[in-house]
């Protein structure tokens, strides 16, 4: 069980931690970048896959299921588009 | 076990945040985005050995899941073209957002107690969540061109005000009713907190779909950060809360290269009266050939070239870097220069040129180049309005001025390549094109591109 100031101290760590390593990307990676951390929170799936884990009644397992395949699409699908963009980055050997 | 899960989610974590650190340059990105891969695989796989998770039926059912939705988006993320990219990001972000509101909904059916704090949490977490997912489903229509009007009608802010009212009232209601909170109820909440998302996106112009989408990405964060404190899972609290503060700062980012507050974007309705932009524009469009615009090119010392929205529709991009090998070979001098809000999202015109195969080393931020038009020969606008348009600099009237611009109209020459007359996304007349220095080659940017091309090759 996380206790809750210790849970405040982990939101707060990592909220400046979140905005740390964002403030230094340069504008040419905001796209991919938005889609990096859109792929992120795709570990929703983890959150997700217990909920459906211990769902008991049916309508709880319809509605943890529904939940998954969400989950799923956004962790598959930002990490396919966020590979796809990074992908094509490449300098011009050297001449400027 | 409980051991083995804890050190693969700290280790995801760790995967993650040091993958969006390498996501920060160019040179590592594409190892950043595999690193923060494997975190998810190891936490998914990990999570299979979950004491919570149990039954024979709902492990079935996950693997089931993950496949049909795993399966539909590595299809469709794998075909989508480059230009789509945006509404892409913003219908999987619409997901994760509907998967955190789900995560609630069973917690808050479930037969166990839960304090009310927790139980709050959950309820903010639906909402947001629920907020996120149909707000990004609007969006992903709006772009993809489903819905192409901004539905505006008279008290608008006051009904979703009333909306979101009630959504609050009824989830402070299910926060202190206890377990089993009566499913109606539940149900009543949960479409209440989407008819809030659709209402509050609909009014929005399409032009300001960027930072909507970037809003919805830290919202989706935020809400999967509160799902990790119902679930009491330090992974999901930690990924989600770095997102949903990389995606506020990143909102605040483009909020800002537009000139405007975020309370701007959202409440006030950019695009429908431009009624201050009632400036005489002095001057007429002089039109050019292909052939001379080629000429005016070719021999020059220096071109740079302004791409925006019209470039991405018109799939553009590989004759404009074949334009610019052309030019290259004959020793112009060829840099790109892109507004930070040019496209559909920040970056967007980077990722398009990338794709084809332009190096990222002579493409530059608007600080970088902004000094560096008035020594430029010819300065190609395709496809960008606004994000040129002096009108930002000098009419206080307008409903752009203050936007910072690319000043192209610095350039000794000004070429706009434009598929029509009409006005920008913003609806305002754009004075460079009545500019004496500006001549329009009107057509679509692909093509326009292939005949400059073909009347620089023919120059020899």
């Amino acid at each position: 069980m996380i206790e809750g100031f210790v849970a405040l101290y982990i939101f707060m760590l990592a909220a400046f931690t979140g905005y740390e390593v964002i403030s230094k990307v340069p504008v040419i990676l905001h796209t991919p970048l938005m889609s990096g951390s859109n792929f992120i929170h795709g570990i929703v799936l983890v959150g997700t896959m217990v909920a459906l884990g211990h769902a008991e009644t049916t309508a709880q397992m319809w509605v943890g299921f529904i939940a998954v395949i969400l989950a799923a699409g956004n962790a598959v699908g930002g990490y396919v588009v966020t590979e796809r963009m990074l992908e094509m980055f490449k300098s011009s050997k050297g001449a400027k | 076990m409980g051991f083995i899960i804890n050190v693969a989610y700290f280790a995801a974590a760790v995967l993650f945040i040091v993958g969006l650190k390498q996501m920060a340059s160019p040179v590592t990105a594409r190892r950043g985005i595999i690193w923060a891969g494997w975190g998810m695989v190891i936490a998914t796989v990990v999570t299979f050995l979950h004491p919570e998770v149990r039954g024979f039926i709902n492990y079935l059912l996950i693997i089931l899941g993950i496949g049909i939705g795993g399966g539909l988006a590595w299809y469709t993320g794998k075909r989508v073209a480059m230009t789509d990219m945006p509404q892409m990001i913003a219908l999987y972000n619409g997901m994760g957002g509907g998967a955190a509101a789900g995560i609630g909904i069973v917690a808050l059916m479930g037969s166990y107690e839960l304090s009310w704090t927790i139980q709050f949490i959950a309820v903010l977490g639906v909402i947001i969540g629920a907020v996120a997912f149909s707000g990004s489903l609007i969006a992903f229509a709006k772009l993809q061109g489903l819905i192409t009007k901004s539905l505006r009608f008279d008290m608008q802010q006051k009904i979703n005000l009333g909306v979101l009212g009630a959504t609050v009232l009824l989830g402070i209601i299910i926060s202190f009713s206890g377990a089993q909170v009566n499913g109606a109820l539940l149900t009543v909440f949960l479409l209440l907190a989407l008819a809030f998302g659709i209402l509050m996106t609909l009014p929005i112009g399409g032009a300001d779909m960027p930072v909507v989408i970037s809003l919805y990405n830290a919202l989706t964060g935020l809400a999967v950060g509160l799902k990790g404190l119902v679930l009491d899972n330090a992974a999901l609290m930690i990924a989600g809360i770095v997102v949903g503060a990389a995606g506020t700062l990143l909102t605040q980012l483009m909020a800002k290269a537009m000139n405007r507050p975020i309370s701007n974007v959202l409440f006030s309705h950019f695009g429908e009266s431009s009624g201050g932009d009632q400036s005489e524009v002095t001057g007429t469009m002089k039109e050019i050939e292909a052939s001379d615009a080629g000429v005016m090119m070719a021999f020059a010392d220096k071109v740079i070239i302004v791409p925006g929205y019209g470039m991405a529709v018109a799939q553009a991009q590989h004759k404009i870097w074949e334009l610019t090998q052309l030019l290259q070979e004959r020793g112009v001098t060829v840099k790109f220069a892109i507004h930070p809000v040019a496209g559909r999202m920040p970056g967007h015109m980077n990722v398009l040129l990338a794709e084809a195969g332009v190096p990222y080393d002579i493409i530059y931020d608007l600080d970088e180049i902004n000094s560096e038009f008035k020594t430029a020969d010819v300065a190609i606008v395709i496809g960008a309005n606004d994000v040129v348009n002096p009108v930002a600099r000098s009419n206080p009237e307008s409903p752009i001025y203050g936007m910072p611009i690319l000043n192209a109209d610095q350039a000794k020459n000004v070429i706009v390549i434009k598929r029509g007359k009409g006005a920008g996304f913003s609806g305002v007349e754009n004075h460079l094109f009545f500019a004496d220095n500006t001549r329009m080659l009107y057509g679509d940017g692909q093509k326009a591109a292939s005949e400059l091309i073909s009347s620089i090759k023919e120059i020899g």
